[in-house]
């Protein structure tokens, strides 16, 4: 049974410290959907959303009751977009009309995100798949809670950059048709490498082709808590520092755990993964860059904060693993700019710049994510800002991503609202020097040479 | 069995055990174990109970339980116990 001190110290967790579970994601399989003809694939795809999820949210809310405990976000998931409408959809609008279902199909079941607007096109594009992605400025627009993500490469395959060209074009678009509510469609917009195929979070959350019909994935978060344990080894050795982050990671995924297990029996849908990303929010004390500061920088982007981050990304893992046996999605800590109070002073006072961040995302889970640039940044700057992400993924073997938002009306000196979750950003500076000639070679970077294990 | 736990945090005063055992007698909620500490007037209580049998639904207790805390003037949760034994156990 449980003693006192620890029914308080849990408590504590979730009272000061923000811990909680930031999303409880179902990932639905829509390959039985598949029609030729678009209403009748429009009315399956509906339909078998609203069924399969209809109590995600109940039983969300159920479980938070009876620990109480914040779930944050229920969320959803679908097999990348571009496989389901391959045959029915003709034109970039009939894929517009798709991202329309799926936007009241979320509203409906009451979730706050779908994502799933997806192209795998890692190697090479089929019609369908260009379709989709010269599809996503619209389709941004006219939604509120469609998430799109493109994967332009992996470790297997190399960079397909005609992907990463159109890309950078892509990007430009999305924010010019959003530039009423400062780009925010690129919000919803990331760009991947080495994309894991059972990941909660998004923009860049689908359900892959690898997995089964439903899955329940979870994401837990826990940055004030990890924090707060580090707090108590001020002055400790390396060694120290270690263990605390590693045993308190253990605490956040054992939770994590809980809730995956709960809802899975619950919505009678197996459980897939638990995804142990340590996710900041713009909410003060639920910031990365804060437990680097308290490792003992003075502002993270200093030297120092790659060493930092990367002993944090790898003992969250550590404890996390022990901790469960479906450990999968990304995995590690989130970098964000825009959600994190931390980063966004750091990136205000200059101290924090793009290119250190791109070297952050050499050591954690994901990249360069919710960085908000110049809106009149050229649309290769954009893509050769995705090729550097996507090489550095390539060739070490995780997944990296782009979630970069050109604010359109805004330069330096400005600063980006998006509002709720996704908070604000300064606009940061991007090196100006044209890789236009480099871009527009067009074709595929080749797969690095220890992709070749056979 | 269905295992619960019901823990009050806040400032000490007359009569907290008893408002919240009168209530949950009436409920038929039946308590196993209680432990409390009083630290610089902070009162800390956590009470191990059955919920099994309980007469109101669990989300029910658990909203009465918070507002019998308002009126009292200090913090009680109701949580199912796995939480605990999954968080601090390995």
């Amino acid at each position: 049974m449980p003693s006192l001190s620890e029914v308080v110290d849990t408590n504590k967790m979730f009272e000061k410290d923000n811990l909680d579970v930031r999303t409880i994601t179902m990932g639905i399989s829509l390959l039985s959907c598949i029609d030729s003809n678009l209403e009748v694939l429009k009315k399956n795809i509906y339909e078998k959303i609203t069924t399969t999820a209809k109590d995600l949210v109940k039983v969300g809310k159920e479980i938070e009751s009876d620990y109480a405990i914040p779930i944050v976000n229920k969320r959803i998931s679908i097999t990348p977009l571009a496989f389901i409408g391959s045959s029915a959809c003709k034109t970039k609008e009939d894929y517009v009309e798709l991202a329309q279902v799926l936007d009241q199909a979320a509203k409906d079941v009451g979730v706050n995100f779908i994502g799933g607007y997806t192209a795998i096109v890692a190697k090479g594009m089929t019609k369908s798949e260009e379709l989709l992605i010269r599809s996503i400025p619209q389709a941004m627009a006219k939604t509120d809670c469609l998430c799109a993500s493109v994967n332009v490469g992996s470790t297997k395959t190399g960079l397909n950059m005609d992907a990463v060209k159109l890309m950078g074009q892509i990007v430009k678009e999305t924010a010019i048709l959003t530039k009423d509510r400062d780009s925010i469609g690129c919000s919803k917009l990331v760009v991947l490498c080495n994309a894991p195929d059972d990941n909660p979070f998004m923009a860049g959350a689908f359900h892959g082709v690898t997995e089964t019909d439903n899955v329940i994935n979870v994401g837990v978060s826990g940055p004030g808590v990890i924090n707060e344990a580090i707090q108590s080894v001020k002055g400790k050795n390396f060694t120290e520092l270690c263990e605390i982050i590693k045993q308190t990671s253990f605490k956040v995924t054992r939770l994590g755990q809980l809730v995956a297990q709960e809802a899975s029996k619950r919505l009678n849908i197996p459980f897939g993964i638990l995804d142990l990303s340590l996710a900041p929010t713009p909410a003060v004390g639920d910031s990365i860059a804060e437990i680097l500061e308290s490792m003992g920088l003075e502002e993270v982007g200093c030297p120092g904060t790659t060493a930092a981050l990367a002993l944090l990304n790898d003992q969250v893992k550590k404890g996390g693993i022990m901790a469960s046996s479906s450990v999968g999605g990304l995995s590690g800590a989130f970098i964000p700019v825009s959600e994190d109070q931390n980063m966004i002073n750091a990136a205000a006072s200059g101290g924090l710049c793009i290119e250190k961040l791109e070297a952050m995302t050499c050591v954690c889970s994901v990249g360069l994510d919710m960085i908000a640039i110049p809106g009149d940044t050229e649309a290769t700057t954009i893509a050769g800002i995705i090729a550097d992400e996507a090489a550095i993924g390539m060739i070490n073997a995780k997944t990296t991503a782009v979630r970069i938002i050109p604010v359109i009306g805004k330069t330096l000196g400005d600063s980006a609202e998006f509002g709720g979750l996704l908070g604000f950003a300064p606009i940061m500076k991007v090196n100006t020097k044209s890789c236009a000639e480099f871009i527009n070679r067009g074709g595929r970077i080749p797969a690095p040479i220890h992709s070749f294990k056979n | 069995m269905e295992k619960s736990i019901i823990s009050v945090l806040g400032k000490d005063r007359v009569g907290i055990i008893a408002t919240i055992c009168s209530y949950l007698a009436q409920n038929n909620v039946n308590i196993l174990d209680i432990s409390q500490t009083i630290v610089g007037g902070l009162f800390q209580m956590m009470m191990i109970c059955d919920t099994e049998k309980c007469s109101k639904d669990f989300h029910e207790v658990a909203d009465d339980l918070h507002d019998i805390g308002d009126e009292l003037g200090v913090q009680i949760k109701l949580q199912k116990e796995e939480i605990f034994e999954k968080m601090q156990r390995i």
